[in-house]
């Protein structure tokens, strides 16, 4: 039941396992409205893998555990029904689909979701033209077709650019900032702000570095290492993982350290 | 009925499946003979030298075994005994919707066919199983003394040109289906294009067939004159019946010194139409023949859309697009025949099957030894949506001069999990999701279409993804 009180996401002892592995091995995670929380891990420790799940990805086998939005539960949703919710994907490897132009694909996604009105008429293309002015991303792609040939850092801006328009109230942003140049950070970062500061929305932001936290400050940081989130914290947290490294904070943990 | 409520079940989003009553003024019992040849010509008042070749083809086609590729199965399983091999449905072609039978002015405004016209047609004549019955072209057209009749008329009102160019790109004895079609060609188009006269509104021709078990033969001969041009669209359908139909059309085109002939088809027949058809140009010097071919519907397609490359410079390029479901098999693809040096030609075909549909890519390129520095491209993309579907290439290339410059790429791929994931992420469902993907593989042929054509593709590439998914 949707009320103030709800976080805008909670996730409750989530085990998720893929063709017979085990990946995630218990996460706990609650995103109060109006947060930013930041996941970092190693490689492979499961954080695309909680991104997909918290999206609905089919191929995920999901062992145990519950996941709710603004109090209501995602668990027998499919991806397109929490797409209409207002969760939002920003893929660590966007797809691209050969033939499906830019322009037509971001009119119809933001008919989908946020309902046929919002798609009409000149109010959704003056939202467009503004949006991807921001993003620095040209006209000339509104006739390209989607993530095809783009850039790295072409694709990550096309995600912030449907982020905008779709207006979710959960965004997860799985590695936005890996191969985005250091003005497309800010950029990003100010979309970011700009969507979850001061309302009732939430984002979660995937990364391996600092450099992104900086300028969206995070209300919380969580460490994930083998399918568990083993350390959470103040933005500091990711300073100090930065200056030391996993096997350091792996000790601290085994110590009993506690980095609130 | 129950037999056309399950074909329409079988079927499942044909949106073109409808049937009207028959009221046919004249209609031959089934079978084939010698007589139903001469008969078919007495009917028509032809001129002896039109029975002539009609008979001929006729024993050509009772002599010539049926195709050994292709596929022979569903060949053999056509019964030509039972199919009606002319019905007339009106006494007259008329040139005003007001003088078309009710039933059939119906069925074609259902078709959109006159809203069409209205919009953005610069001709359009309608065949209504054996014969055009509505027939129209722009007075400024018929002013500059551009020809667009159907073929039973072009015979009667132009026949010294019909002689000379009948049959002269595709005789009888090329296949059993040209010789069939010869034997008992009725309706199609008749069009001269003059020298320098460019049409610049595409013509149209529809044909539908309604009644069961029906034949339908119509025969087009275009030719473009020297420097001219032209756009001719074609669409046809039928209604769902559970038995089959045969639809064996043959299309001449002529591409004199410089012109440029564009010919678009979006085939959507129902699914128990079989559609055997022969269609070929001859591009002279610095021509162009263009062939944008759609195979959505039918039961068993085969057509390889031909261009003879004869004069120096000519250039050809035949796109295509063949969509396969459930109990369908398109065989298609092109044929280019580089007799000329510096000629060119670009072969684009997208393929796709689902639901154990089948799809064949069958090409045919040749450079003959003497035509120095040719170019010759093609690209075969197949998209496979489901594990019982199917995709086989075919390609044959016969390369007689060594200064060609000939690429062949070819590939065969299925739809990612991860794709579909991606855009039901932004709110599309699966069918969706699926459909966007098979149109996004069709737009290199798409976007050529005109626009009404174009939207209508997707719509119905739409529709047919939703069907998949329960
Ligand atoms: N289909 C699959 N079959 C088997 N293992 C899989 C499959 N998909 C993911 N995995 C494994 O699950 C683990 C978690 O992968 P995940 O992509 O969630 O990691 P990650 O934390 O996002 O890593 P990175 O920082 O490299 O992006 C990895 O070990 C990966 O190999
Ligand atoms: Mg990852």
């Amino acid at each position: 039941m949707a009320s103030d009180d709800n976080p805008i996401l909670e996730v409750r002892g989530l085990k998720v396992g893929i063709e017979g592995a085990s990946i995630l091995k218990g996460i706990d995670l609650i995103i109060p409205k109006g947060e930013i929380h930041a996941i970092m891990g190693r490689n492979g420790s499961g954080k695309t893998t909680t991104a997909n799940v918290i999206m609905g990805h089919p191929a995920y086998e999901i062992e145990e555990g519950e996941m709710f939005l603004d109090g209501e539960s995602l668990d027998d949703m499919e991806p397109w029904e929490r797409s209409r919710e207002g969760v939002f994907l920003s893929f660590q490897y966007p797809q691209s689909i050969p033939g499906l132009q830019v322009g037509n694909f971001l009119r119809k996604s933001v008919s989908s979701v946020r309902g046929e009105e919002a798609a009409r008429g000149s109010e959704f293309r003056e939202k467009l033209t503004s949006a991807m002015e921001e993003l620095d991303i040209p006209k000339s792609f509104l006739s390209r077709y989607v993530n095809d040939g783009f850039s790295g850092g072409e694709k990550k801006r096309f995600e912030i650019l449907q982020l905008m328009l779709l207006q979710p109230r959960l965004a997860v942003l799985d590695e936005t900032d890996s191969g985005l140049d250091i003005d497309g950070i800010r950029t990003v970062s100010k979309g970011i702000n700009s969507v979850v500061r001061g309302t009732e929305n939430g984002a979660l932001i995937i990364t391996h570095y600092s450099r992104i936290l900086e300028h969206v400050n995070p209300d919380r940081v969580h460490i994930m290492i083998g399918g568990k989130i083993v350390a959470s914290g103040g933005p500091s947290l990711a300073n100090l993982l930065e200056d030391n490294g996993y096997d350091w904070l792996e000790e601290q943990v085994e110590k009993g350290v506690d980095f609130e | 009925m129950s037999g056309d409520s399950e074909a329409r079940e079988a079927v499942g989003d044909y949106k073109a499946g409808w049937h009207d009553p028959e009221n046919a003024t004249i209609r031959f019992d089934f079978g084939l003979s010698e007589k139903v040849v001469r008969d078919i010509s007495e009917l028509k008042q032809e001129p002896e030298w039109m029975t002539e070749i009609r008979v001929k083809a006729y024993r050509h086609f009772v002599e010539r075994p049926m195709p050994t590729w292709g596929n022979t199965e569903e060949l053999m399983e056509i019964d030509f005994d039972k199919v009606c091999y002319f019905l007339r449905s009106s006494d007259q072609a008329g040139s005003s919707w007001d003088d078309v039978p009710d039933d059939i002015r119906n069925t074609f405004d259902r078709l959109g066919i006159p809203e069409a016209e209205q919009k953005w047609l610069s001709g359009v004549t309608a065949q209504y199983e054996s014969e055009t019955v509505y027939h129209s072209i722009r007075e400024d057209l018929e002013k500059q003394g551009v020809i667009f009749l159907d073929m039973d008329s072009g015979l009667k009102e132009h026949e010294d040109i019909v002689k000379k160019y009948f049959g002269s790109v595709i005789p009888y004895s090329d296949n059993k289906f040209s010789a069939l079609n010869t034997a008992v060609w009725s309706g199609g188009s008749f069009i001269y294009v003059p020298k320098g006269v460019h049409v610049e509104m595409p013509v149209q021709a529809y044909f539908r067939i309604n009644a069961k078990n029906m034949g339908q033969f119509e025969r087009t001969l275009i030719i473009a004159d020297e420097g001219s041009s032209i756009h001719y669209v074609e669409g046809c359908t039928a209604p769902t019946y559970s038995t089959d139909s045969l639809h064996s059309a043959v299309v001449e085109l002529l591409a004199l010194p410089g012109a440029h002939i564009r010919y678009t088809t979006v085939q959507n027949w129902s699914n128990n139409v079989y559609n055997l058809v022969t269609k070929r140009g001859v591009a002279h010097e610095n021509a162009k023949i263009e062939w944008v071919d759609g195979n959505i519907g039918s039961k068993l397609t085969m057509k390889y859309p031909a261009v003879i490359l004869k004069g120096e410079g000519a250039h050809a390029e035949v796109i295509s697009v063949a969509y396969a479901g459930n109990g369908q098999h398109q065989d298609a693809g092109a044929k280019v025949h580089h007799m000329a040096s510096n000629t060119t030609s670009n072969i684009l075909s997208k393929s796709i099957s689902k639901d154990g549909g089948r799809g064949s890519y069958r090409g045919m390129a040749k450079i003959m030894p003497k035509a120095e520095n040719c170019r010759l491209n093609i690209v075969c993309d197949a998209l496979i949506l489901d594990e019982e579907s199917r995709q086989d290439t075919y390609p044959t290339m016969e390369v007689g001069n060594p200064t060609a410059h000939c690429e062949h790429e070819a590939s065969v791929s299925k739809v990612g999990d991860e794709q579909l994931f991606y855009l039901m992420s932004r709110g599309h469902t699966e069918a969706e999701a699926l459909g966007m993907i098979v149109n996004g593989f069709f737009e290199p042929f798409t976007r050529e279409l005109p626009m009404e054509y174009a939207v209508e593709l997707n719509k119905l590439m739409s529709l047919e993804m939703e069907g998949s998914i329960g």
